[in-house]
């Protein structure tokens, strides 16, 4: 019989190491003594942070697959950016229009959340992932075609052509498939770290509550689920549209470090890369998420000395990784082959 | 009313050619019980082959077709044995991850052997077009070629898996493996096949589709396998007959939305599509109802 | 745990559906009440005509070969198939066109003839999810830590604790419900749900794969479980031993309708019940 660790243990663990990690690298940043490449990294780390522990919450916690989920980073970019580009002028303070920016386009997502879950949520399995593969092409699709601009009137809106008639001094904020090109760039690593600490909170306490078991119950057995009295569309679309709005919040985070953001940047590429983060951690295993995403992420600037073949590579290990995780021939023959390397792997449960 | 046909055409033969590259992945799902992500790239593999065996060596058409299913066939065979094959009894997720893996792998690879500048392809037909009704209705020799060829795959396929040996022993592993083996069926070899079957069709699709858009660049495949894989799903995945159905019903959805809809959102009304046909019908349009017994 | 009070298997009256159930119940309603209940998969009629009543602190046994229909029963009862026809009442309550999930909040919990338990949580875990509308904190108090949260889980910890210790589980409590042995795994789920707060358990083969002794002592669990928490509890065994023991009116179903029903010694010497059982007798 195995026992179950204690979830509180591993949770504290995960905080202290998340904020000893925020430690650390802020002083390298403060003395200096971190490349400007990987400075340029540590928003976009934190971004995929959050997107892989909310997309964990989906299919690890819910154990439904999503192939979407960059289509809600893509909706809290675009609302999330357009709203702090608006409040420039009227909000001085630039964190506090990060952090609007932030609560809008998680809001924004979570409303995304709701109008897909309606029609995902009434499907299984294959069928599930394929219609979020969907939908996340839509959102791109809407996005490449949506022209907003601001003037003193508040915002204007266009689809597939630009129809806006901005007034005197007005500007644009989306151009279509240029996508915003003036973005103010307020994202900050301490923002970042906020954002990754808050999507922590969250997930914790969600899944260590009446609810969070509710949503496990469903993922190992529904209609036992169903027999104690559990609504199932309920806590599905509690634990689909909570993942949703937190890759909203992601989605603004990533949005305000660079000057220029294209729908096409948040495509089905992302969706697979951060599920590919979810699966290495470990499917339920936060702390997973968050070392994969992190690695994952510097990996190929890591490898930029191999310079052409660094995607190549990048492949290989996660084929590598793959086999010898899930196969113990394949781990076996591995071990033989590099002794003194030890594989860390993280449970699977 | 002519020009609906003349878009009716090239609906059915990009159809066609979805139609192709989704019979792979119903197959494979319907055995593997696996969503083959690398599929789409084994359609621009087959491309880049045929491309430098007729553009380069000045082969016929012909031969490069054959030599591009051939490689293909090898191609399928081999990450079959190498990446999925390890990965038989593992979670669903694994190998999906791992195919994802092979894909980028394929996509990186043929970056570094043929460079990421696109190739022009040259249709293995001619451009030459077929006039009907006093030159109002016209098709291409490629189009007609596609749909032939489509219709020749679906009647080999349909014979293969319901007189042939092989074929049903198809059916069986994708009904209950473990009965299969029971009854003597060697399971390996059967999905060692079906990746055969998949592969050396997607290398034919891949050329039918750059001889119709006749950009060549290493992430040909991505998008056409996407959409492929959708309409597996869209004719009830692990269905023949319904991956046929679906790809061509999305490649007439498609043409239909550039033409009267907008040419930018067409594919999000290809998705839209999809997501209703599976809120009416969940397990797509010739797909099964499996019930869970309590 | 409410007051408890043992009940000795007493006399048995009989009731309109044709059922019996125990004199001490007689003067209130019965918990469970169908009326020619029946459903048709495709054109087969998989039950018909099921006429039950059971009283309010019954054991009450389903019986019959395999392929009767027994499990389709529980599953109409739960609303896992809606009947074709016929209507059930829940406490005098009629229950058409509720959910699974309905029924469970309106009284009725049950067990799985396939065990289906929640494998990768915790067996505190499991009771818990059981407990789930006991502890109505909402999600705002949980991602808060609200003094509800706090609250609540202590009161569902320290409860979970107390329905294990029905079948001495408390040490188990923190494995894996998963890793469990067969048997324990069969209790555990009698102990999810319970712990939904039911006014009628519905065991499905409760002692499949269990040895005789840990037979014996389910035959005890089942009936301090209905004199403790005073509920009614229907099973369906194929262990006559455990059926003859402790079930009070006994229902016989063959091919999907009812064959026989009345007290254990009336089915045992039933004539109809002997011959779905053994087969006709050859005629001489």
């Amino acid at each position: 019989m195995k026992k179950v660790n204690k979830a509180t243990r591993k949770n504290f663990l995960t905080y202290a190491l998340v904020i000893a990690a925020y430690g650390v690298l802020q002083s390298m940043v403060s003395s200096g003594s971190i490349s400007s490449a990987m400075k340029g990294m540590l928003v976009p780390i934190c971004a995929y942070v959050v997107m892989a522990v909310s997309l964990n919450l989906t299919v690890g916690v819910l154990g439904e697959l999503s192939l979407g989920h960059a289509g809600f980073m893509s909706v809290g970019a675009f609302t999330g950016v357009t709203a702090a580009m608006a409040l420039k002028g009227i909000v001085a303070s630039a964190p506090l229009r990060l952090l609007i920016g932030m609560v809008v386009g998680a809001g924004f997502a979570a409303i995304a959340g709701v109008l897909i879950g309606i029609p995902v949520m009434r499907l299984k399995g294959d069928y599930l992932a394929i219609v979020t593969l969907a939908f996340g092409e839509i959102i791109k699709s809407i996005v490449t075609n949506l022209y907003v601009g601001v003037d003193e009137n508040g915002l204007h809106l266009s689809m597939l052509t630009n129809k806006l008639d901005l007034g005197e001094g007005g500007r644009m904020i989306i151009n279509g498939p240029m996508g915003i090109t003036t973005i103010e760039k307020i994202s900050t690593f301490t923002a970042g770290f906020l954002l990754v600490m808050v999507t922590l909170i969250i997930v914790f306490n969600l899944v260590n509550s009446r609810s969070g078991r509710a949503i496990m119950a469903i993922r190992d057995n529904r209609i036992a689920a169903e027999s104690v009295g559990i609504n199932i569309t309920r806590y599905r679309m509690t634990a689909f549209v909570i993942s949703a709005a937190l890759a909203g919040a992601a989605g603004t985070l990533f949005a305000m470090n660079f000057s220029t953001i294209i729908a096409s940047k948040f495509d089905f590429n992302t969706s697979i890369l951060v599920l590919v983060f979810v699966v290495l951690g470990g499917l339920g295993n936060m702390l997973g998420s968050i070392i994969a995403a992190a690695a994952l992420t510097i990996l190929p600037e890591a490898l930029r000395g191999f310079a052409d073949y660094r995607m190549l590579i990048y492949a290989v290990i996660l084929i590598i990784v793959m086999l010898t995780t899930n196969n113990k021939a394949v781990g076996d023959l591995l071990q033989k082959l590099l002794p003194g390397k030890k594989e860390e792997e993280e449970s699977h449960g | 009313m002519t020009t609906l046909i003349n878009y009716l055409l090239s609906g059915i033969s990009l159809g066609s050619v979805y139609a192709i590259i989704a019979l792979g992945y119903t197959m494979v799902y319907g055995i593997a019980k696996m969503l083959n992500f690398a599929h789409g790239d084994v359609i621009m593999v087959g491309a880049y082959i045929c491309f430098f065996a007729t553009s380069r060596y000045h082969l016929p058409p012909l031969l490069g077709v054959l030599g591009a299913m051939a490689v293909c066939t090898v191609l399928g065979i081999l990450v079959e044995r190498l990446a999925y094959k390890p990965l038989r009894s593992a979670p669903s997720l694994a190998v999906l991850i791992t195919a994802i893996g092979v894909s980028y792998l394929l996509q990186n690879g043929a970056q570094l052997l043929w460079t990421p500048n696109p190739k022009v392809f040259s249709p293995i037909v001619g451009n030459g077009r077929v006039t009907l009704l006093d030159g109002q209705v016209s098709v291409s020799h490629v189009a007609l070629v596609t749909i032939a060829s489509c219709v020749v795959i679906m009647l080999g396929l349909t014979w293969f898996t319901s007189k042939t040996k092989m074929g049903k022993a198809m059916r069986a592993c994708s009904e209950d493996k473990g009965a299969a083996q029971l009854m003597g069926i060697n399971v390996n070899r059967t999905i060692s096949v079906t990746f055969a079957i998949g592969s050396a069709l997607a290398a034919l699709a891949g050329v039918l589709l750059c001889s119709a858009y006749p950009t060549l660049v290493p992430t040909t495949g991505s998008m056409p396998g996407i959409k492929a894989f959708t309409a597996a799903v869209f004719g009830g995945i692990g269905s023949i007959p319904g991956a046929m159905l679906g790809g061509i019903l999305l490649g007439v959805i498609e043409i239909f939305a550039k033409a009267y809809i907008s040419t930018q959102l067409s594919d999000a009304v290809v998705f839209a599509v999809l997501i209703i046909v599976l809120l009416v019908k969940p397990t797509g349009l010739l797909g099964k109802q499996i019930n869970e017994k309590v | 745990m409410a007051e408890k009070k043992t009940f000795q298997r007493g006399k048995l009256a009989p009731v309109p559906s044709g059922a019996v159930i125990p004199e001490r119940d007689l003067d209130k309603h019965p918990i469970l009440e169908c009326r020619r209940l029946g459903i048709d998969f495709g054109g087969l009629h998989a039950v018909q005509d099921f006429n039950l009543t059971i009283g309010r602190t019954e054991i009450a046994g389903l019986i019959g070969p395999n392929g009767a229909g027994k499990t389709t029963v529980f599953n109409l009862l739960t609303k896992v198939y809606q009947p074709t026809r016929g209507t059930i009442l829940l406490d005098g309550m009629d229950t058409s066109g509720k959910t699974t999930e309905q029924i469970n909040r309106m009284g009725i919990a049950r067990t799985f003839q396939n065990i289906r338990l929640f494998n990768n949580l915790s067996v505190e875990d499991n009771v818990k999810i059981g407990l789930h509308n006991q502890e109505p904190y909402s999600l705002a108090d949980a991602i808060f830590r609200l003094p509800r949260y706090w609250r609540q889980e202590k009161t569902a910890h320290e409860r979970a604790m107390e329905l294990l210790s029905i079948f001495d589980m408390q040490d188990l409590a923190d494995h894996r419900a998963g890793s469990l042995p067969y048997g324990a795994q069969r209790r555990l789920e009698i102990v999810r749900a319970l712990a939904t707060n039911p006014s009628l358990l519905l065991l499905d083969e409760p002692a499949a794969g269990m040895n005789p002794s840990e037979t014996t002592e389910l035959m005890e669990n089942i009936v301090k479980i209905r004199d403790t928490f005073q509920i009614a509890v229907m099973l369906i065994e194929h262990d006559m031993n455990l059926v003859m023991g402790i079930c009070e009116g006994i229902c016989v179903l063959n091919f999907g309708q009812v064959i026989a029903k009345g007290s254990p010694e009336d089915i045992q010497a039933n004539p109809a019940v002997i011959e779905a059982y053994l087969g006709r007798k050859k005629e001489k």
